[in-house]
């Protein structure tokens, strides 16, 4: 916990991991992978891109699990989880919907490519923005934390079947085709530079939660006293 | 009692409530209909967008329709605390659920069934099509929505947004839904055998079962504190 | 009869409910007072089932709430302030929905002479969005003895009504405790509440603060009790 105003040691490790696994990513990114052959440098954006959709998506899978144990205990601390984790989720959902046409337009010529995995992020990103939505609009809190949990496991539960119905319209009207969404017969440094983003990613994902559920925390206490100094 | 009574009760009161006051039927009877015509306007009759967007333009009209029935389905209950007064009585939670499920399905595919002849008329549709096929896509369509759609609205009736809320959480829920019954209706209209749309239907039949089956286990949740 | 023991109910952070410990025997009449926010709608809320306690048990007719739901609900009938009916039915609808919903298979002369019970003789096939609200009320206790329940939860069912219906709803009461029956009756009305019960229970902000037969309190007394936070002084 934070006291006056300084950082604990837990803050210095994860903002020091944080600053150094971001660091060796740009690096790997934009140094150490080599140069793609038909797409060019724009290709390096991909690292970010699929390194923000993994931890956008663990992230939803984190409020999943969150809801199923708030649901299952009723305590507190699951539901701070999981409106935490919503948050960031959307933060780095919203990096893969801006890094997605960022990267499609001087490639394929066209900013959005209807492409599965990227129309079912876009979804992923709805029902997020949905369940951010309910518990602003929820009421009181005990109320917003039953609420949110039910559709956070709907909403979870939603997206493999969101997946599958895209694809499948994909599959079944190929549009001017865009090949390799990422990840066919990517060369080996290229993996690794993938990998190092996907660390880097995952690391940020943990502090910015750690700061955000505290954040949550201190949130909840002074309502409650809010609440008590007017009773 | 039997679990199955408790469903046919709970559906019987909804039914016998909405043709004594047709609130909802008529509304969304409205509704549906204006979208269907409200749609011609933007293309010119006869020209090939139109028989391509028609699914479209049939799906929308029956889930923005379908929105205001599942919504109402809730939001009546919260004002003279029916749905408390339903928590008195010794039934599982879920059959709540179920019976105000088949309600809405009910009064969804009475829409249909009546805006379908209708839209076939506007649209100018060849007589060729697949009505078997049809029926089972729109049954499986207006379940699957209806199965997410009573759930969520059981949450939003209960919120400060009340029935606002309600299209935000289940239309991108509903996206599988709105996907498959579309692209499925569109070869069923020109008069393609099921087969051709199987793979269609078998995704709305799973997305039934797991949202019946996940809405059912959570709405307890949702009303009682 | 009624019972919870250490019963809790927690909304997010906030108690509504600490370690409540009541019991309520047959033939008694449970008078449940408390100031705004003592956690009295909570209370009756848990024994009706709309909502789960947090910690606790509550064992309604023998029956617990955790584990014989069912039970518990077919032998209790709760009427609040709400009415729980609905408008556009007639009465007799009304009641022969929540028949259905408790499994009873009662005929239709059946439903209607419960009807001619409560005083609305006559009036069945009435919607209830033309019933004021004392015939509402009296509709609602229908509703809740339908299925002769051996405990009878009343929250705030004195509001709103007039005389005669008050008066009604005071000789139902006393001829439910007659039969063995178990009444928990909760009002802000602390009079009135006085002269049904037969024991008092006193809520303050979560917690029973005192309780006791019925005589051994006055109105004076227990309104002193909500600022205190104290046991009631025995003379």
């Amino acid at each position: 916990m934070k006291k006056n105003g300084r950082l604990s040691p837990t803050d210095w490790i994860l903002w020091g991991l944080t600053s150094a696994t971001i660091a060796v990513a740009l690096y790997a990114a934009f140094l150490y992978a080599p140069t793609e052959r038909t797409m060019g440098d724009i290709q390096r954006i991909f690292y970010f891109h699929v390194a923000s959709a993994w931890i956008g998506f663990l992230a939803f899978f984190v409020v999943f699990v969150a809801s199923i144990a708030y649901l299952a205990t009723k305590a507190v601390k699951w539901d701070i989880l999981a409106a935490s984790s919503a948050e960031i989720g959307v933060v780095f959902s919203t990096l893969v919907l801006l890094t997605g046409p960022l990267w499609a337009r001087p490639v394929w010529n066209t900013y959005w490519t209807w492409d599965p995995r990227l129309t079912s992020f876009l979804i992923l990103w709805l029902i997020y923005i949905a369940y951010l939505m309910l518990r602003a609009y929820a009421g009181e809190e005990e109320k917003s934390a039953r609420f949110a949990a039910v559709f956070g496991i709907i909403g979870f539960l939603d997206v493999p079947i969101v997946y599958a119905s895209i694809r499948l319209w994909r599959t079944l009207h190929p549009k001017p085709v865009i090949a390799g969404g990422g990840g066919s017969g990517l060369a080996p440094q290229m993996l690794t530079s993938l990998f190092i983003a996907l660390g880097a990613f995952l690391v940020l994902y943990v502090t910015l939660l750690h700061l955000r559920i505290r954040l949550e925390k201190v949130n909840r206490a002074v309502r409650q006293l809010h609440l008590e100094a007017n009773r | 009692m039997s679990y199955f009574s408790g469903i046919a009760a709970v559906y019987w009161k909804d039914v016998l409530l909405e043709f004594r006051t047709r609130q909802s039927l008529s509304t969304m009877f409205t509704f549906c209909l204006t979208i269907v015509i409200i749609f011609n306007f933007v293309f010119e009759p006869g020209s090939p967008a139109v028989v391509e967007v028609s699914p479209g333009v049939l799906w929308a009209a029956f889930t923005f329709s379908g929105l205001l029935g599942i919504s109402r389905s809730f939001s009546f209950e919260i004002d003279r605390g029916g749905l408390q007064g339903l928590l008195l009585c010794p039934v599982e939670r879920s059959t709540i659920y179920f019976g105000k499920v088949l309600g809405n399905v009910t009064f969804m595919l009475l829409i249909e069934a009546v805006t379908f002849p209708i839209f076939v008329v506007f649209y100018n549709l060849p007589p060729s099509m697949n009505l078997l096929g049809l029926g089972l896509v729109f049954l499986l369509g207006t379940l699957g929505f209806v199965a997410v759609g009573t759930l969520l609205s059981a949450i939003s009736a209960n919120t400060k947004a009340r029935e606002v809320l309600l299209p935000v959480l289940l239309f991108p829920v509903a996206v599988p839904v709105l996907v498959a019954t579309v692209k499925s209706t569109g070869p069923l209209l020109r008069g393609d055998d099921l087969a051709q749309v199987a793979s269609w239907v078998k995704l709305l039949l799973a997305f039934d079962l797991l949202f019946l089956a996940a809405s059912s286990l959570t709405f307890e949740f949702i009303v009682e504190e | 009869m009624i019972q919870a023991k250490g019963l809790t109910k927690i909304y997010g952070t906030r108690y509504a409910l600490r370690g409540v410990n009541l019991i309520a025997e047959s033939g008694e009449i449970l008078g449940v007072f408390g100031p705004n926010g003592a956690g009295k709608s909570t209370l009756v809320r848990i024994l009706a089932g709309q909502a789960k306690p947090t910690a606790g048990t509550v064992t309604l007719c023998g029956h617990s709430l955790a584990s014989e739901a069912a039970q518990a609900r077919a032998c209790t009938g709760v009427v609040g302030h709400l009415t729980y009916l609905y408008d556009d039915l007639t009465a007799v609808e009304n009641l022969r929905f929540f028949a259905r919903m408790f499994g009873l298979h009662l005929k239709e002369s059946e439903l209607i002479n419960r009807l001619s019970q409560v005083g609305l003789g006559g009036r069945e096939h009435e919607p209830v969005r033309h019933f004021s609200r004392g015939m509402q009320q009296r509709l609602a206790l229908a509703r809740a003895t339908l299925h002769n329940p051996r405990v009878l939860i009343l929250d705030e069912p004195y509001t709103g009504l007039d005389r005669q219906a008050s008066l009604f709803l005071d000789d139902l009461v006393r001829n439910f405790t007659r039969t063995g029956g178990t009444v928990l009756l909760v009002t802000h009305d602390v009079d009135h509440g006085l002269k049904i019960a037969t024991r008092v229970l006193l809520l303050v902000s979560g917690r029973v603060i005192d309780e006791g037969p019925a005589d051994a309190f006055s109105a004076q007394s227990i309104v002193t009790a909500y600022e205190t936070g104290r046991k009631v002084q025995q003379p």
